[in-house]
């Protein structure tokens, strides 16, 4: 496994960095545009940190028609551009290059409407995640994807990554919660997809949208779907001897009918990291822990525990812990959203999150720590076991670039894995730099073809994030 | 206009042979499952009909991964028969338009998929297209293209699998579906408020939607087509209704619990699970407008609070019937003449928040002078057929409903 590689950057383009500059500040108001050498630097990785490029400039636009304009004016100057929201991307999906112009959303970020009657939130696409469900918590709402990453990450990120979250089993991703977006694209065309009813006309580009990671347009703004939230939530641990046991578990629980609202899974290096930060309470004498959440009025959610209950006893539960209160239950799920901040205090992590069919867990469970085992490293297994969506952590020391390698190239194995196991390189995350080079172990180079001129048809020039998704050998030119 | 000649691939193979030998022939082709649709949106006008019934058969299907994989020309009766013994089902509920559009063809998964028919769970379990996780079909330059898979959670690469639902046969021929499916429901119940008008029933559903009852099925039936839905002693009461699905303990609990919430002094009937299911079939396949006519039946997407609105507009203005699914955002509507009357629907949609009007049932003249999918703004037109474009360069597939979304004519 080598270095991931990036476009050379233009040196005409560079050559140009004032020129640009000053084109660019034309167009913004107020602190639009960032050019001062260090106040760039935050804005040169997102959170797959081993990886870094000082953009050439960012700008912060405070309205579509400002995105618009730049968009314009990058076209015409032949320049590239990243679109970025919080940056908080685990696949390198955000990652600058030195020829390109960032464009960051994180300005816009106002709740522009709520509409009760028809359960939608109108939103700028820099209002962060979680700004959605605070603004609707008091009326009994709330914006149904959450992503651990949600008090940071933007709802544009989201679209971009199609994002999930500990409760997507039964609520769905970002894609199955979204109802329109307002989107520039590169040649500074606005459009409208969707807007407050269930379904659009047409091609479905808002489906296309979602996932597409910055490569077809950039989002300014989004209507999403709220829910009414349930009377209550319990989460409930449940301690296994061993992993395959516990997926066993799993698999009776969703085909007996019942869907909680999260199965998340946790290895014994995974409840030790998650333990120590957050005390919350998990057994330290087992080797696999779920946490199972079900939702409901008290009767509802004792009689929904009480069939899962009865499931995992058949299975030879170990220990049983239901939250007896409200600060507990936050208890829990501080321990399992902190999962990767706990881990990166203990260590370098890389966050694998391929998906696999629910039958194949055990397998690819096993499979991961003979993997990890060949290159002496270590692994946290933290996922979300209701659909098949792994989380490897694979733990190194980045100052290490034998271990670094070493972590990428597992990390590729288990990816492989997955794939092989009949599913995919990645559920949430995206695909960003960071597994690029694997899509063609998922796809032929005619699959890739038809997504690659799909995405042209939007892009032609090939401008925006051009270094991310599609393997840098297939040539783009070819598709449009 | 019948094709002269109809192709009939056995594999995909097969299929990428008959694409490519077209292409090279620069003839097109008309693509089609069972046909049960073919009455939908301009007549198509192709050289040669290909269909996907020969492409047939569950490929996979273990029911603890919650997915079936099948070829695109199975029929869906196949498949719900197949989820049935193993108490599974497809979330989104197919519909299914045949007794509306006069036809006894049978409905493909390859159509479902192609034409996101989603029934009244959408509003809770997402449309076809949610639950649709992966597809094979074949480009207008004859080659097989993945897309998706057949795991729950998916973002590798650009997500073909949303574009292809809902494409009406204007991209690609699809070959092989994987959706994802889940145990069925232990048992459900509908209450039905009795006299409410359009107006009160928006509000009554939107009070059910907003708690935490988690309703799977909100419509509203005006006086005149009750009976045609609920059947005998209910004819002539507006009806309101309201499903609850699960476990009987937790619909039990949830019935208590909404009824004080909706807050209406109306009188509330139960259907049972099976009266329940007569009902919801009925609603999800239009059987009110199921009248063995070819009068203009349109189907109308709008915010939900809007529907009555629209419907109270266009039916102040021509005479007709309308009923009201997804909380009232789905406006079935019925006109009683044969004139269409494009402009008097969209017109009432675009003054009222946005949506989309599909004309599903006309006489073929009507058709054919008529945009019967929704007209987009230029530039997304301009974009969609860019796309079109990128899938299939030279225009193999359905010609006639190419022009479906821009609003020009056919020819
Ligand atoms: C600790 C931690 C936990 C996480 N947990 C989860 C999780 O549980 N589930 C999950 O799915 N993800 C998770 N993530 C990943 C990440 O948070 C998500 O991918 C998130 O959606 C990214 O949002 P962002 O605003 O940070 O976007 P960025 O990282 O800034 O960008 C992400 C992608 O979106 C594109 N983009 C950004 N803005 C726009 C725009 N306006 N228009 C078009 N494209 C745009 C970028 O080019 C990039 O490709 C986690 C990350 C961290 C660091």
């Amino acid at each position: 496994m080598q270095e991931i590689a990036f476009l050379e950057p233009d040196p005409a383009i560079m050559a140009r960095r004032e020129e640009i500059a000053a084109g660019l500040a034309a167009l913004l108001s107020g602190e639009g545009l960032v050019t001062d050498p260090r106040e760039l630097v935050p804005f040169e990785t997102d959170a797959f940190t081993a990886y870094r490029r000082v953009p050439l400039a960012v700008v912060l636009p405070a309205t579509t028609g400002e995105v618009a304009a730049v968009l314009r004016y990058c076209a015409e100057q032949g320049v590239p551009v990243v679109p970025r929201g919080a940056g908080t991307s685990l696949a390198g999906g955000a990652i600058p290059q030195e020829d390109a112009v960032v464009i960051g959303v994180s300005r816009m970020s106002r709740i522009l409407e709520v509409d009760y009657d028809n359960r939608t939130a109108t939103v700028q696409a820099g209002a962060t995640n979680l700004s959605i469900s605070d603004r609707v918590a008091a009326d009994g709402f709330f914006y149904a994807p959450d992503p651990s990453s949600q008090l940071a990450c933007t709802i544009a990120g989201n679209i971009a990554m199609n994002s999930g979250g500990a409760h997507c089993l039964k609520y769905g991703v970002t894609t199955n919660n979204l109802l329109g977006a307002r989107l520039v694209l590169m040649d500074g065309t606005i459009i409208e997809l969707g807007g407050k009813a269930l379904d659009a006309p047409g091609l479905d580009l808002l489906g296309l949208l979602c996932g597409s990671e910055g490569q077809i347009g950039i989002i300014t703004e989004a209507t999403v779907r709220l829910l009414a939230r349930p009377e209550g939530a319990r989460p409930v641990l449940f301690g296994f001897d061993s992993s395959e046991v516990a997926g066993a578990c799993v698999s009776e629980i969703i085909g007996s009918g019942i869907i909680p609202v999260a199965i998340e899974f946790m290895d014994k290096p995974a409840i030790e990291i998650c333990e120590a930060f957050a005390k919350a309470g998990y057994p330290l004498d087992v080797e696999a822990l779920l946490i199972i959440e079900v939702e409901g009025s008290d009767a509802e959610m004792d009689a929904m525990l009480a069939r899962i209950i009865a499931i995992a006893k058949k299975h030879g539960v170990k220990s049983v812990k239901e939250s007896q209160s409200a600060t507990q239950a936050a208890q829990i799920w501080k321990g399992r959203k902190s999962a990767f901040g706990a881990t990166g205090r203990i260590a370098d992590y890389i966050c694998m999150d391929g998906t696999v069919p629910l039958g194949q867990l055990s397998h690819v469970l096993r499979e991961t720590y003979t993997i990890i085992e060949r290159y002496g490293l270590r692994v946290a297994n933290v996922f979300h076991a209701g659909d098949g969506n792994m989380h490897p952590l694979i733990l190194y020391n980045v100052n290490d670039p034998d271990e670094a390698q070493k972590a990428e190239a597992a990390g590729a194995d288990i990816l492989k894995l997955c794939v092989d196991a009949g599913g995919c390189l990645t559920g949430e995350h995206g695909v960003g730099v960071e597994k690029r080079d694997l899509m063609l172990h998922q796809f032929t180079e005619t699959d890739l073809n038809q997504q690659m001129a799909v995405r042209a048809a939007f892009d032609p020039d090939w401008r925006l994030n051009p270094s991310k998704v599609f393997p840098l050998e297939l040539d783009m030119r070819k598709a449009s | 206009m019948a094709a002269p000649e109809t192709l009939t691939p056995a594999s995909e193979a097969e299929a990428c042979a008959m694409v490519a030998e077209a292409r090279a022939a620069g003839r097109t082709l008309a693509i089609s499952g069972a046909g049960s649709k073919n009455a939908i949106g301009r007549p198509v006008t192709a050289d040669a009909a290909i269909v996907t019934t020969s492409l047939s058969g569950i490929v996979e299907y273990n029911p603890e991964e919650l997915v079936i994989v099948a070829r695109a020309g199975t029929p869906v009766a196949e498949i719900e028969t197949a989820l049935a013994a193993n108490n599974q089902a497809l979330m989104f509920e197919p519909s299914d338009w045949s007794r509306l559009l006069g036809s006894d063809a049978g409905q493909t998964i390859g159509g479902i998929a192609a034409t996101n028919m989603s029934g009244p769970r959408r509003i809770i379990a997402g449309a076809a297209r949610d639950s649709l996780l992966g597809v094979r079909f074949v480009n207008g330059r004859g080659e097989a293209i993945k897309n998706g898979g057949r795991v729950m959670k998916n973002v590798t690469g650009l997500d073909l699998v949303k574009l292809m639902a809902g494409s009406w046969g204007t991209l690609g021929l699809i070959t092989e579906t994987a959706f994802k499916v889940l145990p069925r429901a232990e048992t459900e119940t509908t209450l039905v408020i009795d006299g409410a008008d359009g107006a009160e029933a928006a509000r009554l559903m939107t009070a059910a939607m907003g708690t935490s009852a988690e309703v799977s099925g909100a419509a509203h039936l005006p006086a005149a087509l009750s009976g045609a839905v609920l059947g005998a002693g209910h004819e002539n009461h507006a009806s309101t209704l309201l499903r609850l699905e699960g476990f009987a303990d937790s619909v039990a609990e949830r019935i208590k619990r909404l009824k004080p919430q909706i807050g209406t002094g109306r009188q509330i009937a139960e259907l049972d699970a099976a009266a329940s299911q007569r009902a919801w079939i009925a609603i999800r396949d239009v059987h009110p407008f199921a009248d063995g006519s070819d009068t203009p039946v349109w189907r109308i997407s709008v915010p939900p609070m809007a529907g009555h609105t629209v419907a109270g507009q266009i039916l102040g203005a021509a005479a007709g019937q309308a009923f009201f699914d997804w909380q009232g955002g789905l406006v079935w509507l019925r006109f009683d003449g044969g004139d269409a009357r494009a402009d008097l629907v969209r017109g009432a949609v675009a003054t009222h928040a946005g949506g989309h009007a599909l004309l599903v049932r006309a006489a073929e003249d009507v058709r054919a002078r008529t945009p019967v999918f929704h007209p987009e703004p230029a530039p997304v037109a301009a974009l969609s057929e860019r796309i079109r474009a990128s899938i299939d360069p030279d225009g193999v597939f359905n010609s006639g409903r190419r022009a479906f979304n821009s609003g020009r004519d056919a020819a």
